[in-house]
C-alpha cells in the first residue's frame, strides 16, 4: 500500500456524474496522486456491481471491490428472519414516503391556489413564507420518523451481531485496512445507503480519502433529497428521503442538476433553497467537485449554490 | 415572409411569388392555431383529407388564380398532431397522396400519412434509440391454446434480465403494430434504461381476427388468462400477483383488455387502455357503428350498468380528434366510482398509432413507477 500526501487525509471529494470512461474521476485521482489499492463501493449499480473493469482501468490503480450488493444477497440467504423483518421495514418506509409525498402535494396545491388570488402582495408573501414553513416542518417530521423506524429496527435486531452480517463486517474491515482510499459510485441511492448502513463499512474509513460521485455523494451528506423536474407524470416536488451518513454535513448534494432541474425557473429554485436552508444546495453537474475537509465544505470547482433569490451562484465560495 | 401567407389567404398573392412562398416556409404553415396546407400540381380538384373528428373530413382546396397552387387552412390548435393526405382528382381519377412539402410521416398498417404538428407539439425524444439505454432481447413462443390452438407470442426481456429476479408482465394486444408503428421496443428500452419503469417482461400478442376476438370474446380472455399467463409464469421469473400483471391495447385492443379483466376480476391489477372502442347505447342495443360493434356495445352496456373494480389501477388515453372521445370520457367517472385508481389523459390527436405512442411514457410509468427518482448515476 502506498500512502498519499497528508494533505489529502480525511478529505472527501464529491463529484458529479461521470462520463463512460470515468475520465473526470481518473483525472482527480491523478491530481491527488492516489495510489492503490482503492476500495470500490459500487453497490449503487446493484446487480451490475461487479462490472468495474472500466472504472479500474480508468483509475490505473489496483482496486478491491467491496461487493456490498453481493454480500447483501448473502445476508438474504443467511438470515431469513432478519430479511423478512427488513423487507417489512422497507415496505413501511415506502408507505411513509408515499404518504409524505401526498402531504407535500397538498401543501403545493394550496400554495398554487393562494398564489393566483388577486390580493395584497404582502399577504401573498406572508402566505408563501407559511408554505416554506409547512414544507420544512413536514420534511423534518418525515426525517425524524424514518430515523426512528431505523433506530427501533436496529435496536431490536442488532444487525452487527447476526452471524452473516458480522462475518461480512469483519471481512470488510480487513479489506479496507489494506486500502489507501475509497471510491463510491453513483447509481441507486437507496440501494447504496442501505448497504453502507447494513455493513457499517465507513466506520473503518480511518483517514482514507473518499471520492464519491452522484448517488455516492448524496449518501455521504446528512440528508438525502430526491429531485427531478421532468417526471414522467405527477408534480415535480423534491422530497427528502432520509438522513444520509453525515460525513459531508450542511449541504444538499444535487447531481446532474442542470439536466434534472429547470434552473431558469427562479421562483421554484428560490423556494427550494429556502426550504432546505441553512443547508447549502450545491450543484454537482458533470465536472463539478466539492471538497470537504474536517467535515466542512473547503472548496468548490465547477459547482454552484442554489440561492434563495432563485439564481445559481456559480462563483460561490464557502 | 409571412406576408406571403397573408396574401395567399387574401387571394392577392402574386403568382410570381409562389416559389418564394414555398421556399420560405415549412408546410403546413402553422400560426395562431391555423394550419395552411399547400399542394402544387395539375389537377381538376384537390381536397385535404384528414382524420379530425369534429371537422369535415374532406375539405376542398382553393386554386390560386394564374397558378397550379392549391391551398386551404384548417384550425390546428397548439399541441395538435393531425394525420392527413391530399386527394387529387384529375381526368376522372382520384389519388390519395402524401404532402410532398412535409417530411413528417406516420406509418400504420395501411401505409403512411403526412403529419401536421400544431405549435408546441414535439416528437418525444424517448421514442428514439438511445445509446445510453441497452436494448432488450426478443424471443418467441408458441402457445398451445385450448381456446385458439397454436398461437405465436413474441417476448421482450429487459436488457438487465437475470433469472434470479422476478419481473412484472405486460401483455400487449396488437403487439406487432405497437412495435412497428408506435416504437414500443425503443420506448421500453428507454423507459427501463432510465428507470422510469421497472424492468419487465412483455408479451406481444396478435390476432388473426381481432375484430371478433377482441370484442369481448370469452375465448380470447381464456387464451390470455388460462393459457398464456400460466405458460409464461411457468417458464419465466414473473411476479405472480395482480399488481404485476398488465393488459394493454388500443382501439379494439382496449376493449379486449377491459373485457378480459372483467371476465377475470382481480387477476390483472394494471390496465392501459388507449382510445378504446368503448361504444355503448343508453337505450336499446342498436348502434351507429355497424355490426362489428354489436358485441362491444352489448359488453359495454353490461359493464356500464354495473361497473365493478376489476383491476387496481387503470390508465386511459384518447385523442380529442377521434369519435371515441365521447365514449372514453364518459367511461372515466364509471371507472372511478368503482374505487379503482384511474388516470385519464386526452391529447389533441386522432385514432392512430403515434397518438398511442406519445402517451406510453406517462401510461406505463404511472402504472409501473420506476426508480428514476432514486437514480443518480
Amino acid at each position: 500500500m502506498t500512502t498519499r500526501s497528508e494533505d489529502w487525509d480525511e478529505m472527501i471529494v464529491l463529484l458529479g456524474p461521470q462520463p463512460r470512461d470515468f475520465s473526470d474521476l481518473a483525472g482527480l485521482a491523478r491530481e491527488l496522486q492516489l495510489e492503490g489499492p482503492v476500495a470500490l463501493i459500487t453497490a449503487a449499480w446493484q446487480e451490475n456491481e461487479s462490472d468495474d473493469g472500466a472504472l479500474t482501468d480508468a483509475l490505473g490503480l489496483s482496486t478491491v471491490n467491496l461487493e456490498l450488493h453481493r454480500r447483501s444477497e448473502d445476508v438474504v440467504r443467511g438470515e431469513p428472519e432478519f430479511i423478512e423483518a427488513w423487507t417489512a421495514r422497507q415496505k413501511h418506509l415506502r408507505h411513509l414516503q408515499e404518504f409524505y409525498r401526498l402531504r407535500l402535494e397538498a401543501i403545493d396545491d394550496a400554495a398554487m391556489a393562494i398564489n393566483v388570488r388577486h390580493v395584497d402582495d404582502r399577504l401573498i408573501a406572508e402566505q408563501n413564507a407559511m408554505t416554506i414553513s409547512q414544507l420544512r416542518h413536514l420534511d423534518e417530521e418525515h426525517l425524524r420518523r424514518c430515523s426512528d423506524i431505523r433506530f427501533e429496527f436496529d435496536h431490536k435486531w442488532n444487525p452487527g451481531e447476526l452471524p452473516t452480517v458480522k462475518k461480512h463486517r469483519e471481512e470488510l474491515a480487513a479489506m479496507l485496512n489494506d486500502c489507501a482510499s475509497i471510491v463510491i459510485s453513483g447509481g441507486h441511492v437507496v440501494a447504496l445507503v442501505n448497504r453502507l448502513r447494513l455493513f457499517d463499512v465507513l466506520r473503518h474509513r480511518g483517514q482514507r480519502p473518499i471520492l464519491a460521485w452522484s448517488a455516492g455523494a448524496m449518501a455521504l451528506t446528512d440528508q438525502i433529497v430526491l429531485f427531478h423536474d421532468s417526471p414522467p407524470f405527477g408534480k415535480n416536488l423534491a422530497q427528502v428521503l432520509d438522513f444520509g451518513l453525515g460525513l459531508c454535513p450542511g449541504i444538499v448534494a444535487m447531481p446532474d442538476v442542470s439536466r434534472r432541474v429547470h434552473l431558469d425557473q427562479k421562483e421554484g429554485i428560490g423556494r427550494f433553497a429556502r426550504r432546505m436552508a441553512p443547508a447549502h444546495c450545491l450543484a454537482l453537474d458533470p465536472g463539478a467537485r466539492i471538497t470537504f475537509r474536517e467535515g466542512r465544505v473547503h472548496e468548490l470547482s465547477h459547482s454552484g449554490r442554489l440561492g434563495e433569490s432563485g439564481d445559481v451562484n456559480w462563483e460561490w465560495t464557502p | 415572409m409571412t406576408d406571403l401567407i397573408e396574401a395567399l389567404h387574401e387571394g392577392t398573392l402574386d403568382p410570381d411569388r409562389v416559389g418564394a412562398l414555398i421556399d420560405g416556409h415549412d408546410f403546413p404553415f402553422v400560426r395562431d392555431g391555423i394550419g395552411t396546407f399547400l399542394w402544387r400540381g395539375a389537377a381538376d380538384e384537390v381536397r385535404l383529407r384528414h382524420w379530425i373528428y369534429g371537422l369535415p373530413s374532406s375539405q376542398p382546396m382553393e386554386l390560386l388564380e394564374g397558378t397550379n397552387l392549391w391551398y386551404t387552412s384548417v384550425p390546428l390548435p397548439p399541441e395538435s398532431r393531425v394525420e392527413y393526405k391530399f386527394e387529387v382528382q384529375r381526368k376522372g381519377r382520384a389519388r390519395w397522396i402524401r404532402d410532398p412539402l412535409n417530411p413528417h410521416l406516420a406509418r400504420d398498417p395501411f401505409g403512411a400519412n403526412s403529419v401536421a404538428h400544431g405549435q408546441g407539439y414535439t416528437i418525444p425524444s424517448w421514442i428514439h434509440p438511445d445509446p445510453e439505454c441497452a436494448p432488450g432481447t426478443y424471443d418467441s413462443l408458441i402457445i398451445n391454446s385450448d381456446a385458439f390452438g397454436h398461437r405465436a407470442v413474441s417476448l421482450y426481456l429487459p436488457a438487465r434480465f437475470r433469472d434470479t429476479r422476478r419481473y412484472p408482465l405486460l401483455i400487449v394486444h396488437d403487439g406487432d403494430d405497437y412495435l412497428n408503428y408506435s416504437s414500443l421496443g425503443h420506448i421500453l428500452d428507454n423507459l427501463m434504461g432510465r428507470r422510469e419503469i421497472p424492468d419487465m417482461i412483455v408479451a406481444f400478442t396478435t390476432s388473426p381476427d381481432r375484430l371478433k376476438e377482441y370484442a369481448n370474446d370469452e375465448h380470447h380472455a381464456r387464451f390470455l388468462t388460462e393459457d398464456l399467463v400460466p405458460v409464461l409464469e411457468d417458464r419465466l421469473p414473473l411476479r405472480r400477483q395482480p399488481q404485476s400483471r398488465c393488459l394493454m391495447g388500443a382501439s379494439f385492443g382496449g376493449v379486449a383488455s377491459l373485457s378480459t379483466a372483467w371476465r377475470y376480476p382481480g387477476f390483472y391489477g394494471r390496465l392501459l387502455l388507449q382510445s378504446g372502442s368503448f361504444a355503448f347505447t343508453d337505450i336499446g342495443e342498436e348502434n351507429r357503428r355497424g355490426p362489428v360493434f354489436d358485441p362491444v356495445v352489448k359488453f359495454m352496456n353490461q359493464f356500464r350498468a354495473d361497473p365493478t373494480a376489476i383491476s387496481e389501477r387503470v390508465f386511459v388515453s384518447c385523442g380529442m380528434y377521434e369519435s371515441l372521445i365521447y365514449e372514453n370520457r364518459s367511461l372515466i367517472p364509471l371507472l372511478e366510482a368503482t374505487g379503482m385508481d384511474v388516470r385519464f389523459r386526452e391529447a389533441r390527436d386522432g385514432h392512430n398509432w403515434e397518438n398511442w405512442r406519445d402517451r406510453l411514457r406517462e401510461g406505463l410509468s404511472w402504472l409501473f413507477p420506476g426508480a428514476f427518482l432514486m437514480m443518480y448515476e
